[in-house]
């Protein structure tokens, strides 16, 4: 064997174990905690509510704070995201605002999340008087995933075909209702998946809404946009941050849940791109 | 058929408004993006600027301890930036290259069905939500090195780097493979069509090739890095020593933004503004990765 030969091999190795050995650690991670948080996950346990004592201790605010979060920046980012988009894609001409643009949104993307923390602590919490509430978290996870959004719609309407859009042009239709009739309902469905994916990357999302000062601890369950709350991951971290072994536990149930919420958004994100894949006809 | 004229010219000029209209509304939304980075840059520098009439610049830069919140107070930032530094080096160090022997194995040396199989897997390790890999960093990864380094530390920068490198791999990996991707099938075809092996072919051809996408690609995971805050704030500590002894405890700038604004200091004191002066910092700092991230990318484009 020439050493060629044998360093290519080497690198298949290698390449094997890199792979083996990253995926798992990641078992192993899971493994150990579903190990450690199974016997604390119950129906007690989801429809509890948070204690002083971890064997008591329940995650019903956080699960429910999670969702309203979802539903409203869901909302709120959105028709902001795929309007700016649309724009973007199939109205703005290619030139230097088109890139300084592109220069924002890229750069966007790469500020870190606690910043946006700041910004919402600043603007929604004091400026605007919100207070820590579900409103002020939502809308600054919303202007978290605002480039997520924006990127994956650009692709999504950038994989329809231009002869749908020439083909409306032709027939007499306006700019407009060629994109509203026929762009976006083609692009829907790539729209939707990277909507979910970039959700689903909020519903993780910790930093932000530590630093708007949601609180660990709240015994009651949010009711309207304009109340206190608490979600999953921050619920999380504050057992986390506690002494007592019995949080490990809690934690570690928690952890289980919020996986299990992540995991299945990407699940049906990755569906719905299959089925889209199998009916595309161009 | 008789077509009306007039009726056809104000439909046409109702449609011609509407449209107006909407592509206002269109850009109104696009410019969001734009109302969010002066925002941000407004927020950081109205708190920043009455921070440093208070505190002199260079004290800021050179003054090795950030005590803000004790009684001897010191507000010198290297403490913070070093522990920034020291989590994200370990970080870089575990997925750079192990981001790119994926990439290039799963591209060159396994069929198209396992590779099927193992992208998605490995996207997983992107998916699992921050402060779940800091319960990991800090109840799992740090007990286990202790079995190997006796003298780590409970919150250590070490497993929080470690596992943080996890977290970016799939970063790492995705965008190297679109890199490696974009390569002309011309030049793979010509390196194996002169014997080259899978290796050859893969370190001489295709990663020179796609030098400018790995590039830009470790600059959004530098960016990453420096901004990751709960895998920090929970396994690497919050202790602003100045160490470059990754087996013990540091705080990030993200993670004393937390630790900060988590806490009841009252707003408009100084104790308040140190969190926006460190944000400042961690704001220039992922500015300039991934600004320079966006440069090479347009680099690239053009050359094509």
């Amino acid at each position: 064997m020439t050493k060629a030969r044998f360093i290519d091999r080497l690198f298949a190795v290698t390449g094997w174990l890199v792979t083996v050995v990253s995926l798992f650690i990641l078992a192993l991670f899971i493994g150990v905690t579903l190990k450690i948080g199974i016997e604390k996950l119950n129906l007690d346990f989801l429809m509890g509510y948070p204690s002083r004592f971890p064997e008591r201790a329940g995650i019903l605010p956080a699960l429910l704070g999670t969702f309203w979060l979802f539903i409203l920046t869901l909302i709120i980012t959105v028709p902001i995201g795929v309007s700016a988009a649309i724009f973007l894609e199939e109205f703005m001409k290619p030139g230097r605002w088109a890139t300084i643009i592109e220069f924002t949104i890229y750069n966007l993307s790469g500020v870190p999340s606690v910043i946006y923390g700041l910004l919402g602590l600043q603007f929604f919490v004091r400026w605007f008087g919100w207070g820590p509430t579900l409103i002020s978290g939502a809308a600054t996870l919303a202007l978290l995933i605002l480039p997520v959004v924006i990127v994956a719609s650009r692709e999504a309407l950038r994989a329809v075909p231009n002869t749908i859009r020439e083909a409306a042009l032709a027939l007499g239709a306006t700019r407009w209702q060629t994109v509203w009739h026929q762009v976006l309902p083609a692009a829907g469905p790539g729209i939707a998946t990277g909507v979910i994916l970039a959700l689903s990357r909020a519903v993780g999302e910790t930093a932000p809404i530590l630093v708007i000062g949601a609180a660990g601890f709240i015994a009651f369950l949010p009711k309207s946009p304009f109340d206190d709350f608490t979600a999953l991951p921050v619920q999380i971290f504050n057992w986390v941050s506690r002494p007592q072994q019995g949080f490990i536990v809690t934690a570690a149930a928690a952890i289980i849940v919020l996986l299990g919420l992540v995991f299945l958004l990407n699940g049906i994100a990755i569906f719905l791109r299959w089925k889209w894949q199998k009916r595309q006809k161009w | 058929m008789q077509i009306d004229r007039k009726k056809v010219d104000g439909t046409q000029r109702l449609n011609r408004i509407i449209e107006k209209f909407i592509v206002i509304l269109l850009f109104l939304a696009t410019s969001v993006s734009i109302i969010v980075t002066f925002s941000i840059i407004y927020i950081i520098f109205s708190e920043a600027i009455p921070f440093f009439k208070e505190v002199s610049l260079v004290e800021f830069l050179t003054d090795t301890q950030w005590t803000p919140l004790f009684t001897q107070k010191h507000y010198g930032i290297l403490p913070l930036l070093v522990g920034t530094l020291l989590t994200s080096l370990i970080a870089l160090l575990v997925a750079v290259p192990s981001g790119i022997v994926i990439a290039v194995f799963l591209n060159e040396y396994v069929s198209a069905k396992v590779r099927d199989v193992i992208k998605p897997i490995i996207e997983l390790l992107a998916l699992v939500p921050t402060v779940v890999y800091g319960y990991f960093a800090l109840l799992i990864v740090t007990p286990a090195l202790q079995k190997i380094i006796p003298d780590l530390q409970s919150f250590n920068a070490l497993s929080a780097g470690l596992v943080m490198g996890m977290m970016i791999l799939p970063m790492i990996a995705s965008l190297t493979d679109d890199a490696i991707k974009s390569v002309p099938r011309s030049l793979r075809e010509a390196a194996y069509g002169l014997g080259a092996t899978r290796f050859q072919t893969s370190f001489k051809v295709l990663i020179p090739a796609a030098s400018y996408g790995i590039v830009a690609a470790v600059m959004l995971a530098i960016a990453r890095a420096f901004g990751e805050t709960m895998i920090v704030t929970i396994a690497a500590g919050q202790f602003p020593i100045l160490t470059f002894d990754p087996r013990q405890p540091v705080e990030t700038i993200t993670a004393y933004i937390v630790q900060v604004t988590m806490g009841d200091v009252p707003h408009d004191s100084l104790e308040y503004r140190t969190v926006f002066a460190a944000a400042l910092v961690l704001f220039l700092l992922t500015s300039i990765a991934t600004s320079l991230s966006f440069y090479v990318r347009r680099k690239m484009a053009m050359l094509k």
